[in-house]
């Protein structure tokens, strides 16, 4: 267990610990815009640059394991210098589009440039122009915010086993592109969505339907397989318009496609909004009560008269816990009979 | 005529450049005209014909050796119709075609230079294995595998003083030390690709250097890093992989010993950045050749994370002729901290121009007067750039420098690739920094901000300063966004790409200064650029009235002729076709 | 699953079998993954090429139907080349002597005869699966969804007790649960034959119990299964159903027989979020609340109960199902009072000491896995730590039986159903989701090339599929996803629906779940 002293502060950690995970132990802040918790480190942002001590050039602390007596000094008058020129390079090459960006509010480079107080562009040059969009409908790509961080690759690769994107061309003209430059199409997961620290990947779901901050954000779990993963609903006037999933949850935020793009039936316009009874082989709308009270009355009735094991009763494995629980009760204490089933097998 | 004891022996240079220039037609004239004579018949196990690799002089390709009882004659530029002639005038008649003899700089070309690693290239046939066994081939790899231990490999390199030839020059036999230190079940070698020379000429001297490096290091597999470009250096390393293979040099338990070790090729597809080691790695493992942070080190955790030694394939070369010749022989060459010979590709404005193995420590004024013959028209030097895309300038004033590492790093250059580009007063210095920028701007991985932004940046700056929108404190922008680039760039690429825009600004400012004011001193940047007709010199013939593709010139016939500037577009035609130079410029 | 989802990670070995992971449950597969990146071998045995193939060490490509077969192929040579844990089975396992001879005959020849798979990768599969001490077991529908499903799982359970790879951490048998709340849906007790926390109904000090807590006398009887009711309802026995959040009329087998036995039912109640196949069947339909306007906890395939939260109101009249079955037990004269669902689960781990120490304070932020006896208790992440329940447990020696369909000449090819990535069960769901049905909206069969070649159809090409039981109109796609002979429809369409040609006569002896995986169809052009 190597000990490392960052900004004079000195704390052992673990074999392998880079210098950016030991400052966060520390808690001590180092910006970084490519650098994601879940994904190897990739050194290509280079804001995350620290000094140590006997290394001629700066280093990327996101990078550098560790090593005994490390001495580290996180920000200096020329490492500060170094961030805010690249940072000011990246902005250079990025659409002033803050003003109609999904993810104003919610965007690292935003969040870094008014940190670093960005006004003026001292770089101001040709910016990459593209005017292809992808045809796929799940995950929008613009990639003129793109900034290269490369964490889309990464968890395309690294997470998701998919592989479906990675860097093309070279120099200034450098992208991330499919195969052929093709639409996407791939498992649409979103995991990319959900890394990137820019709007160059957004939901094309939820295009315009409000920014974070007007957005209230409720933890459930995703209504599909059995996995149950933690999903995040993002309420907008009584509407879900995004899921995602928090990083500590205990499926790391990832999600599938059904589970971060499969929301939309809960707003369906064909849920059904009140009782309905039969009539002549129609539908008529009506009452609770009166639906209500039908059921008990057909009910009692058959009971009476086939006695209780003539009523069956199907739960369901999309209800909860407690409503299955009171199901079964319902057919066993209130109506006397063990036909009870769901479709576990199905 | 002849003597029954004479012995010939005919070479016909057939590197990339002799071939292109027709080597194969000309060894296929000299083979149809001596069987027309019956000589070979005659001379039975007299003569043998063959083809070689380069010799460096590529600009005088197709060069041929015509060695009769082992006096040498050299004939350059030679042309399949021309080859009838030397058999018959020469090998027939005994009289050399003096016409067609290389001349005195020529002789000179090679005076100066110490060939170690292209001793045997010109010499020897590359596709034929037993050519380089008698030049003394493999005689490296038979010593090491008899008489000595890797650790001894190690101390024989390390007391050499070999250093990487692929720009960084870090001491090879100190690489291959950390590397055996690291405990692993599987180590890789990897050749880097840097010159085809080498491997066209010589690539059984790349293969037992690797051998020897593998043996060092405990390494039981290799990869030759080498570009897809250059078909004929790949073929030719094919045939010697194998060739190797059957003698039992290379493969499993090589001569007979439990050491094994396999040589596998990777074709490259151009990029100029897989040359960098971590990228290489990338590269090699499948993926897209993107450069990687270190530490870790590939010596450490390199390809699939195993350790593993990259070296140059010049560096490599090196190897069987410092096992066979010793450490002190090697060292005998060089100066205190830069040991032995390193090639240079000389280009640009010198008369000579070819690949050339100088001993280091050689000052620049003997490779450029003496190796390269002086300046082109005898115009005055303006700088030479030394060291690839990435390299830096040195003016005509320090042409006494000596020609190493510590040197050439001093005054803010570098070795590196072993580039060596000649300018004269022609160069606009700021161009030239804007072609070397254009160059690594494009070859970019894209990982890193500094390089992939920043250096289209300074580009987009110079590109400014040459076409006359330059701004009062661009140069100090310039240099500011270059030094930034230097230090925050992930690999060697970015790091190094700003070196031509800052030893361009330190050696000539005033150059910079004059574009901001409009003035090209050069007359190369087109932008800058007024051309006008000098009255008094005006014939009034009309050439330029007829060559101008814009329309921008009038005049009547016999009369001065006249350029619009409002209509010119620079494109210099009127300067080119007046023969009375009445076409001017600034 | 006896372990839990994070203990995938630590695996060196992960044995799939019947389970298309990477489609049916992604982020699962995703540590799968994350597995496969730190060098855990993954062994994928199944009828289709499924995506999961990508990250095998081997793939062992079997004939449908034919999985008992295969595992007891490779417990046979585990047992031969002596790599089963002698010291576990003495301890904790009964009856390994009558159940290796049952495997005696499973040699690899044999078993490539019956399975396809080449004799060399079963016992590599063996060798890898049986060298191991932390390997798992995945399989979902795959493997239960045939007559033979029960020895299917009980072949799987074998295979880890003779290697003993359960009752550790980073090993055990993990069935995939495909919807969120099979496994709360079980554990609550919508069971036949068990009251919550499978409590057996047949026992009478458990039904006691139960009446006590409950204050009302219980049947006796044994109820009816699912997949029994359909018959029960044509003939006549059951009389009324009480449906909710089911779309039984397209998740069962034999569509027309399902549809025929509801509408022969004298009173049919759905309650459900969406007019459904079944719901147009009801005499009265009620709206519910879907999982985003409802509180309560669901437990997931790895038995953690997790909290679910009310995000939005329902629409219009739409109500959550504790007020609907509140008021309807009102109606029937056993009122239920309960405040919240908090007191429903407090009830509920009364009665099961399982769930005894999960509160919903406790779940605020992460999810706890039963068994939690305590309130202090930290829950479970793998079962049988300190040894089964019962002291020993049995080896259940397994016989090979062939589907009940098989390929003949009139139906020459063998049907296996499924899902595929973007539609989820029925569909109800997923095909109200624009995106998803632009992308996956279209039915589809998957055959093999060569099939395809013969008989002269090509890709997108509209077939005819029959069945014994009915035949769809369906698009043709052309992939090596199926091997020849094989073709694969997703269940999720009702235009092409799936089961219409399944056979719901071919139930499992056991748990009568119907063999959707296996039967017998042929396609026209
Ligand atoms: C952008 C870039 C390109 C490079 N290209 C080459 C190359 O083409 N050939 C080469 O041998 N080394 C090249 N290098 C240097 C290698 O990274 C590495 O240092 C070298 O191969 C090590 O071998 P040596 O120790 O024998 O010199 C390059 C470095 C950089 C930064
Ligand atoms: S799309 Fe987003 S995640 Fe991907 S490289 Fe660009 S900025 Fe990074
Ligand atoms: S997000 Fe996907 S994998 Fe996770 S529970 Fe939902 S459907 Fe299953
Ligand atoms: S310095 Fe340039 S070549 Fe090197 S990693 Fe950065 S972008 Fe790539
Ligand atoms: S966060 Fe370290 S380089 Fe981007």
């Amino acid at each position: 267990m190597p000990k490392v002293t960052i900004d004079g502060r000195t704390i052992e950690v673990p074999t392998g610990t880079t210098v950016l995970d030991a400052a966060k132990m520390l808690d001590i802040p180092i910006p970084t815009l490519c650098y994601h918790p879940k994904l190897t480190p990739f050194g290509g942002c280079r804001l995350c640059i620290v000094e140590i001590k006997g290394i001629p050039r700066p280093v990327t602390s996101c990078t550098t394991p560790v090593s005994e007596g490390m001495e580290v000094t996180t920000s200096t008058p020329q490492i500060e210098d170094l961030r805010k020129t690249v940072l000011e390079l990246i902005l250079s090459d990025h659409p002033n589009d803050c003003m109609v960006c999904e993810r104003a509010g919610d965007c690292t480079l935003q969040e870094l440039a008014y940190f670093y107080g960005i006004r003026e562009n001292r770089f101001a040059g040709e910016r990459r122009i593209y005017t292809k969009r992808d045809g796929n409908p799940f995950i929008e790509r613009d990639l003129e915010k793109c900034i290269l961080c490369g964490r889309c690759v990464k968890v395309c690769d690294e997470v998701q086993g998919v592989g479906a994107i990675d860097f093309g061309y070279r120099g200034f003209k450098s992208k991330i592109c499919t195969p052929y430059e093709k639409d996407l199409d791939c498992e649409f997961c979103g995991q990319c969505v959900a890394v990137c620290p820019t709007g160059a990947l957004t939901g094309k779901l939820w295009a315009f339907k409000g920014r974070q901050k007007d957005i209230k954000e409720i933890d459930t779990v995703c209504p599909y397989c059995g996995t149950g993963c933690n999903i995040t609903l993002h309420i907008r006037r009584n509407e879900v318009v995004r899921v995602t999933s928090r990083e500590d949850t205990w499926n790391e935020g990832w999600l599938c496609v059904k589970g971060r793009f499969g929301y939309k039936f809960i707003s369906s316009s064909d849920r059904l909004k009140k009782p309905l009874i039969k009539r002549n082989g129609q539908f008529e709308e009506v009452s609770w009560d009166k639906a209500l009270d039908y059921i008990a009355e057909k009910l009692n009735d058959i009971k009476s008269k086939y006695g209780a094991d003539a009523i069956g009763g199907l739960s369901s494995a999309r209800c909860t816990n407690e409503e299955n629980y009171l199901f079964q009760k319902l057919m066993r204490a209130a109506i006397g009979t063990n036909n009870v089933d769901h479709c576990a097998r199905l | 005529m002849f003597e029954s004891k004479i012995n010939l022996e005919i070479k016909v240079c057939m590197g990339t450049g002799g071939i292109a220039a027709g080597g194969t037609e000309v060894l296929a004239a000299f083979d149809s005209a001596l069987k027309e004579r019956d000589i070979q018949a005659k001379l039975q196990m007299g003569c043998s014909m063959h083809k070689v690799g380069c010799r460096g002089l590529c600009a005088k390709d197709v060069l041929v050796d015509v060695i009769i009882n082992n006096s040498k004659s050299t004939y350059q530029y030679i042309k399949p119709e021309m080859v009838q002639r030397i058999v018959d005038e020469h090998i027939v008649g005994g009289n050399p075609v003096a016409d067609w003899l290389v001349a005195d700089d020529y002789h000179n070309f090679y005076k100066k230079q110490v060939k170690v690693v292209l001793s045997d290239c010109g010499n020897i046939d590359p596709e034929n294995i037993d050519s380089y066994i008698s030049a003394g081939g493999y005689k490296a790899t038979e010593k090491v595998f008899k008489s000595m231990s890797p650790e001894d490999v190690i101390t024989e390199i390390k007391k050499s003083g070999l250093r990487g030839r692929g720009g960084a020059g870090f001491p090879t036999g100190v690489k291959w030390e950390a590397c055996r230190g690291v405990q692993s079940e599987q180590k890789y070698i990897i050749c880097n690709f840097m010159d085809r020379a080498v491997i066209e000429g010589n690539p059984h001297a790349v293969i037992e250097g690797m051998v020897i490096g593998a043996y060092a290091i405990g390494a039981s597999k290799g990869y030759v890093y080498i570009r897809a470009e250059y078909p004929l250096a790949v073929e030719r390393l094919k045939l010697a992989i194998k060739a190797a293979k059957e003698r039992k040099f290379l493969g499993n338990n090589i001569l007979d010993s439990s050491f094994s070790f396999d040589i596998k090729i990777k074709l490259g597809a151009g990029a100029f950045v897989c040359g960098e080691e971590t990228a290489l790695i990338a590269f090699i493992e499948g993926q897209r050749g993107m450069s990687r942070a270190k530490p870790p080190f590939p010596v450490y955790q390199g390809l699939w994370g195993k350790p593993t030694v990259i070296n140059n394939m010049e560096t490599l070369a090196n190897i069987p002729y410092i096992i066979n010749k010793g450490a002190d022989w090697y060292s005998s060459y060089g100066t205190e901290k830069s040991k032995g010979t390193k090639v240079f590709a000389l280009t640009g404005k010198v008369k000579n121009t070819g690949l050339i193995e100088v001993p280091m420590g050689i000052t620049l004024r003997e490779i450029i007067y003496d190796i390269g013959g002086g300046i082109q028209g005898d115009k005055a030097l303006k700088a030479v750039q030394i060291g690839g895309p990435s390299g830096g300038c040195i003016t005509p004033d320090m042409l006494d420098i000596n020609v190493d590492y510590e040197s050439l790093a001093k005054v803010g250059s570098i070795v590196g690739s072993g580039g060596m580009i000649v300018l004269d007063e022609d160069d606009c210095m700021v161009n030239v920094a804007k072609y070397f920028l254009s160059f690594t701007q494009a070859e970019s991985c894209g990982k890193c901000v500094p390089c992939r932004i920043g250096t289209k940046r300074l580009l987009e700056m110079l590109d400014r300063i040459t076409k006359g929108k330059g701004k009062e404190g661009d140069i100090e922008l310039l240099e500011k966004l270059s030094s930034d680039v230097k230090a925050a760039s992930l690999c060697g690429l970015g790091q190094t790409a700003p070196n031509p825009v800052l030893s361009t600004i330190k050696y000539f400012r005033e150059e910079y200064e004059a574009h901001l004011q409009g003035k090209c001193p050069a007359k190369v940047c087109r932008d800058l650029l007024t051309y006008y007709i000098i009255e008094e010199l005006c014939k009034g013939c009309g050439a330029c009235l007829r060559a101008c593709p814009a329309g921008a010139i009038t005049g009547e016939k016999k009369k001065p002729h006249h350029i619009n500037r409002q209509l010119c577009i620079k494109c210099g035609a009127c300067f080119d076709v007046c023969k009375f130079k009445a076409v001017g410029r600034e | 699953m006896t372990n839990s989802i994070r203990e995938i990670e630590g695996m060196e070995v992960i044995f799939i079998i019947g389970s298309n992971t990477k489609e049916t449950h992604p982020v699962i597969a995703n540590r799968m993954i994350k597995a496969y990146r730190k060098g855990a071998k993954i062994i994928v045995a199944d009828p289709r090429k499924v995506p999961m193939v990508r990250f095998a060490e081997l793939f062992l490509n079997l004939r449908p139907g034919t999985d008992v077969a295969l595992i007891n192929g490779i417990a046979h040579v585990i047992l031969k080349e002596d790599m089963y844990d002698r010291h576990f089975i003495d301890e904790k396992v009964e009856g390994f002597e009558e159940w290796k001879k049952s495997v005696e005959e499973f040699t690899p020849e044999y078993v490539e005869k019956i399975t396809g798979i080449p004799k060399e990768d079963i016992i590599k599969a063996a060798r890898l699966y049986g060298n191991s001490r932390r390997a798992g077991i995945f399989y979902t529908m795959g493997i239960t969804q045939h007559t033979c499903g029960t020895d299917n799982v009980n072949a799987i359970a074998n295979l880890a007790l003779l290697t003993g790879n359960i009752g550790r951490e980073f090993t055990g048998i993990s069935p995939l649960r495909g919807q969120n709340n099979v496994q709360g849906a079980s554990d609550a007790g919508c069971l036949p034959n068990v009251y919550p926390g499978y409590q057996r109904v047949d026992l009478p000090e458990i039904k006691h119990k139960f009446e006590k807590a409950w204050g009302v006398s219980l049947s006796q009887n044994a109820g009816l299964k699912a997949t029994e009711m359909i018959p029960a309802a044509l003939e006549g026995r059951l009389k009324a159903m009480y449906i909710m959040g089911e779309n039984p009329v397209i998740t069962d087998p034999n569509i027309h027989h399902t549809v025929k036995a509801l509408k022969s039912l004298e009173f049919l109640v759905v309650q459900d979020i969406f007019m459904t196949e079944t719901a147009e069947l009801a005499d009265v339909v009620l709206p519910a609340a879907c999982f985003a306007e409802k509180d309560g906890t669901f437990t997931n395939t790895e038995r953690k109960v997790q909290r679910g939260r009310k995000a939005v109101n329902p629409p219009g009249e739409a109500r959550d199902d504790i007020f609907t079955i509140m008021e309807i037990s009102k109606r029937l004269g056993y009122p239920m009072d309960y405040n919240s669902p908090e007191e429903v689960l407090e009830e509920f781990g009364k009665l099961w000491p399982a769930l005894a120490g999960i509160k919903y304070n406790r779940i605020e932020k992460h999810g706890i896995q039963w068994p939690c006896p305590t309130n202090d208790h930290p829950g479970t992440e793998y079962l049988y730590k300190g040894g089964f329940p019962r002291g020993k447990v049995h080896f259940t020696p397994t016989q090979y039986t062939p589907p009940a369909e098989i390929a003949d000449k009139d139906y020459p090819f063998i049907l296996t159903t499924g899902r595929n990535l973007f539609q989820y069960h029925a569909g109800s769901m997923t095909r109200r989701v624009e995106p998803i049905e632009s992308h996956a909206g279209e039915p589809y069969v998957e055959i093999n090339p060569s099939d395809s070649e013969r008989l002269d159809i090509k890709d997108g090409d509209m077939v005819k599929v029959v069945s014994r039981r009915g035949n769809i109109e369906i698009k043709a796609r052309v992939t090596r996803m199926v091997s020849e002979g094989v073709v694969f429809i997703p269940m999720h369409y009702r235009e092409a629906a799936a089961n219409i040609l399944t056979n719901d006569s071919a139930l499992d002896r056991h748990v009568k779940t119907p063999e959707y995986k296996v039967c017998s169809v042929r396609i026209e052009k």
